[in-house]
């Protein structure tokens, strides 16, 4: 077998597995070997599953009888530690559940394994999702595959850096504020937040309810539509998830990507994004593809979005008030850690536990919540929050009225040192200002690898939002985007990554 | 405890005047849960449920599981807004309130706040006399319950002194309507009385629509009863404002009900009296004593920090479904009863006594199934009410109707006499089977065999050998001595009117 298989995309591993040329537990295996190989040095993973062989296993088997099988079939998945599953522990990257084992299995999760896809392991991940840089985990930060110094992007490191460091050709992550698109945008993959109600939250741990939304991470945008489709739609355990019948967003994507989409789409910038918080090579990237775009027929219109400046500050009020409350379950009661207090009351263990179970920053946002949503503090923090989103979201609608997509950097600067920010709360919250917005407003957003940055050579992503329940347009538009830009790199940006050293020594050698 | 000083009932009439307030919480009998798919331990089905056998994970508060309303619940909750002569709310939210207790999984409970689902009602009540007094309602809104918690290695079952607890979470979730009262006025003398008619017209109404057990004694029913005391002042003079209320928790009798409001009047009366005041708290109901004491200190200021559910959507029932749950209610509790007492030819006394043992349900189930009006009536309000009076429970809870009505029919075609009967219904509320079951395993039936009536006649005859002459004389009363032995000899299970006919057929002879 001379094609290494995790350098295959999810489609074409799919289409190798469909034809007989290579099997389930050959794929799944060259992906544990990468795991064994460079997992040491990424820390992607919290848990490899044990029984993925068996899995594949059974996937060959039936396939060898048969069987009708979906696309993604016998192609390994990675999933991030936020969701619930019954045959690995999921701790959502806190220590108050280390060793956790759900009895269900999350219902994006169930719909994987129905569709054939193969858990590889639980990927890391900021503490219960609170955080852009997995430096927050409490089993230890994930690094980025592009400079193992540099931060994966958070709070969904763990996923993007699997996907980018070859581990996994497709992986599950969650989005509250950015958490799938700015680790996207930091590790040169593609990261998509479905609409708000486009996947179902059951078994996702929650961080704050009106914000999360679950969604693919993979490195090109056609694996990315294929995954969404495997997990789209309405699922009566969520009664926020959306009872309406979704297009195929693959077809969206192999559509898009002729690049007959763009002649013609009004693509909406945001004159209000100040271009003095922004990284000079993060600026000039995004420019160079609004270029590329509109020598393809796109005309880029200037919108106002007056309204964008104070999310951040709405989304920290919201965020930590519904975590405050989301987290009070984690009290050592029913599950998860127990700290016992000799002679205590049940107040006390719950204390002693929450205390030794919870890092800096949950204790940090929970407290945050529990003030602003405090008896009289409630309008002022909660309630004028709440009136924030509400004219965000007139601001896309009256964008989208005269944009068929808004674009955007999808972070202000590229991935920056483990540490460098780890003290200073504020910065790393800032980080969040560009996707922040799609979750307050609930609309779909992608980030997808728009270059490196000219000023210090890392991976930069471009981010694409659209009108809510217009997933498929992004998947049009961002692989359209995708082979431009991959057409005049020449081949896949991550071809540009550098090697990473190998466990059993220099990558590529004989193993 | 050091003794409590009340003041007499009538003395603190004349000085003050009791304000109430109730709240009541009515266990749903759906299937499932208000918001996951395990069962319900307040549907009939579940009664006997192992502890932590009817859970879900959402009912545990596990990690990613989120809630689902359940639209029986709602229907249920519409119909009793709408019998409480609610309007419903096009669009009602859920919100969380949050506090931690270990029978909470989630530690929050999901609960409707400032947006209930039926609000501004009104229920009719009739106290003994036949008077009608009108209850104003604040609201009615959709909750969850909670878990129960079993304290144990403490000598008194409660948690001080406790070694650990344990709980069960069977309960968490069960779907409850809150029904809030506003404060009700000029109940003067009559406010326990009051207390107890308002319970039971809440109970007549949610049997009546079939959507609990009503069972006090389970808790499908439970009453928080609000009492705070403003002192009488001449006419003219200004109003003063509400006095300090205190709520007492989880009464769980009708009967109670009336003891504890009465009670608080007293108590709160002699402290008042004597220039105290009053403690703005949560009181417990002691049914032993007949006392309450005080429970946690309880403000308005009590921060749940609500905010609206984010896992689940408003409650946005259609105008449509409004008037189908409308058009399909049973009729008001004032009217069933002018009709009832109507079809049952009962006297204004004969009716009251029903109506105020809380009892009209159960007799016109029981003369659904069957009996006579006279004859359910002489049940309930007699024998079966000394029962649970003796016991401190609802009459209710001792026995089903259909099965009074079987035991009537046994008198009715003779195999018992009331004396039987009335052992047969202990062996009924002992749980000894329906009342046939009853009759053949304690061999109870009146001996309706004449052979051996006879033959015991034949016997007493022979040791009282002048009463034949003497009835043949004229004297029919001599007959008496005689049935006496044979009911004696039948150990009772005889029909002493047939005796009687076979010995005056023998004296004819």
């Amino acid at each position: 077998m001379s094609v290494d298989l995790t350098r295959l995309t999810a489609a074409e591993l799919s289409s190798l597995l469909s034809t007989g040329e290579v099997s389930s537990v050959e794929a799944t295996r060259a992906h544990l070997d990468r795991i064994d190989a460079v997992d040491g040095a990424v820390h992607a993973f919290l848990h490899v599953n044990a029984r993925a062989l068996e899995v594949a296993a059974d996937i060959d088997r039936r396939r060898a009888a048969g069987d009708a099988l979906g696309e993604l079939a016998g192609v390994p998945l990675a999933i991030k530690d936020v969701l619930v599953t019954t045959d690995m522990p999921s701790t959502s990257g806190s220590k108050i559940l280390e060793g956790f084992m759900s009895p269900y299995d999350a219902t994006v999760v169930t719909r994987s394994r129905a569709a054939g896809l193969v858990p590889l392991g639980k990927t890391n991940m900021d503490e219960f999702a609170m955080g852009s840089s997995t430096e927050h985990s409490a089993f230890g930060p994930t690094r980025n595959p592009w400079d193992l110094d540099r931060i994966p992007g958070g709070s969904g490191g763990g996923s993007a850096a699997a996907v980018a460091a070859f581990e996994a050709p497709l992986a599950l992550g969650s989005d509250t504020g950015g958490s799938i698109r700015q680790p996207a945008h930091v590790t040169g993959t593609v990261g998509m937040k479905p609409t708000y109600g486009g996947v179902s939250r059951y078994g996702a741990i929650a961080l704050a309810s009106s914000l999360d939304q679950i969604g693919p991470v993979s490195r090109t945008v056609l694996d990315s539509a294929l995954l969404h489709d495997v997990i789209a739609g309405h699922d009566p355990h969520d009664s926020t998830s959306l009872a309406q019948q979704w297009p195929s967003f693959a077809a969206a994507a192999r559509e898009g990507a002729t690049g007959e989409g763009l002649r013609g789409l009004r693509v909406g910038v945001i004159k209000e994004l100040p271009d003095s918080g922004f990284q000079p090579g993060v600026s000039a990237s995004f420019r160079a593809a609004l270029a590329l775009l509109e020598a393809q027929g796109a005309e880029i219109v200037e919108i106002s979005a007056p309204h964008f400046e104070y999310g951040v500050a709405a989304y920290y009020l919201i965020l930590p008030a519904e975590a405050s409350s989301n987290l009070a379950k984690f009290d050592s009661v029913r599950f998860g850690l127990r700290v016992d207090v000799p002679g205590g009351t049940v107040e006390d263990v719950m204390a002693a536990t929450r205390d030794a179970g919870f890092g800096d920053e949950v204790k940090r946002r929970i407290i945050l919540g529990t003030y602003a949503l405090s008896a009289g503090y409630y309008d002022a923090y909660y309630g004028s929050a709440q009136k924030v989103r509400t004219l965000i979201q007139r601001d896309f609608d009256a964008a989208f009225s005269s944009v068929d997509v808004i674009a955007t950097p999808s972070a202000p600067t590229t991935a920056f040192r483990l540490g460098e920010k780890i003290d200073d709360p504020l910065q790393m919250y800032l980080n969040d200002v560009t996707t922040i917005p799609a979750n307050l407003a609930g609309v779909p957003g992608i980030s997808i690898p728009s270059g490196l940055a000219d000023d210090d050579g890392l991976p930069v992503g471009i981010q694409f939002l659209a009108p809510a329940r217009e997933d498929a347009r992004l998947y049009r538009v961002g692989a359209g985007m995708e082979a431009l830009l991959v057409e005049a790199w020449g081949g896949p940006l991550l071809d540009r990554a550098p090697a990473l050293a190998t466990a059993h020594g220099t990558e590529g050698g004989a193993r | 405890m050091a003794k409590v000083a009340l003041m007499d009932f009538d003395k603190a009439l004349e000085l003050f005047e009791p304000v109430l307030g109730f709240e009541v919480h009515v266990e749903l009998n759906t299937k499932t849960k208000m918001f996951s798919g395990a069962g319900n331990p307040a549907h009939p089905e579940n009664h006997d449920a192992e502890p932590n056998t009817l859970v879900a994970p959402v009912d545990m508060g596990l990690p990613g599981s989120l809630p689902v309303v359940n639209e029986t619940a709602v229907r249920y909750s519409i119909s009793l807004g709408l019998a409480l002569g609610c309007s419903i709310a096009p669009s009602s939210r859920f919100a969380r309130k949050n506090y931690f207790y270990p029978d909470l999984g989630k530690n929050y409970q999901i609960s409707q706040y400032d947006e209930p689902i039926a609000f501004d009602g009104a229920v009719e009540i009739e106290l003994s006399d036949g008077t009608l007094v009108t209850v104003p309602i604040e609201r009615a809104h959709m909750e969850e319950d909670a878990g129960k918690l079993t304290h144990m290695g403490g000598s008194t079952g409660r948690i001080q002194g406790a070694e650990y607890s344990l709980v069960d979470y069977n309960r968490a979730g069960v779907p409850l309507v809150e029904i809030v009262t506003k404060p009700i006025f000029g109940a003067d003398r009559r406010a326990p009385e009051v207390a107890k008619a308002y319970v039971a017209a809440i109970r007549d109404i949610v049997l009546a629509l079939g959507i609990s057990e009503a069972r006090m004694e389970r808790g499908n029913l439970r009453c928080d009863a609000n009492v705070s005391l403003r002192p009488r002042v001449a006419v003219g003079e200004p109003v003063p404002p509400l006095g300090t209320r205190t709520e007492t928790k989880n009464v769980n009798s009708m009967r109670s009900v009336e003891r504890a409001v009465r009670y608080e009047i007293q108590r709160q009366a002699a402290i008042l009296a004597a220039g105290g005041s009053i403690t703005q708290e949560t009181r417990h109901w002691h049914e032993d004593t007949g006392t309450t004491s005080p429970g946690r200190p309880k403000s308005d200021a009590d921060d749940y920090r609500y905010f609206p559910e984010p896992d689940l959507l408003p409650v946005a029932p259609s105008e449509a479904l409004i008037e189908s749950l409308r058009g399909a209610l049973p009729e008001a509790p004032a009217a069933r009863r002018r009709r009832l007492k109507a079809e049952w030819g009962f006297t204004d006394l004969e009716f009251q006594d029903v109506a105020n043992g809380g009892l009209l349900a159960e007799v016109d189930a029981t003369v659904k199934a069957g009996a006579s009006p006279a004859a359910a009536r002489k049940w309930w309000t007699g024998e079966i009410t000394r029962i649970a009076n003796a016991e401190g429970v609802e009459p209710s809870s001792l026995v089903a109707p259909a099965d009074v009505a079987a035991l009537q029919q046994l008198v009715d075609a003779g195999t018992l006499t009331d004396k039987l009967a009335r052992q047969v219904l202990e062996g009924v509320i002992a749980g000894e089977g329906t009342p046939q079951e009853v009759v053949d395993a304690r061999g109870l039936a009146v001996v309706s065999d004449d052979g051996a009536l006879i033959a015991a006649i034949d016997e007493a005859l022979a040791a009282q050998p002048d009463v034949l002459a003497k009835i043949r004389d004229g004297k029919v009363q001599a007959a008496g001595a005689v049935i006496g032995a044979v009911m004696k000899a039948m150990r009772g299970q005889a029909d002493a009117a047939r005796v009687r006919e076979l010995v005056l057929a023998r004296a004819a002879e």
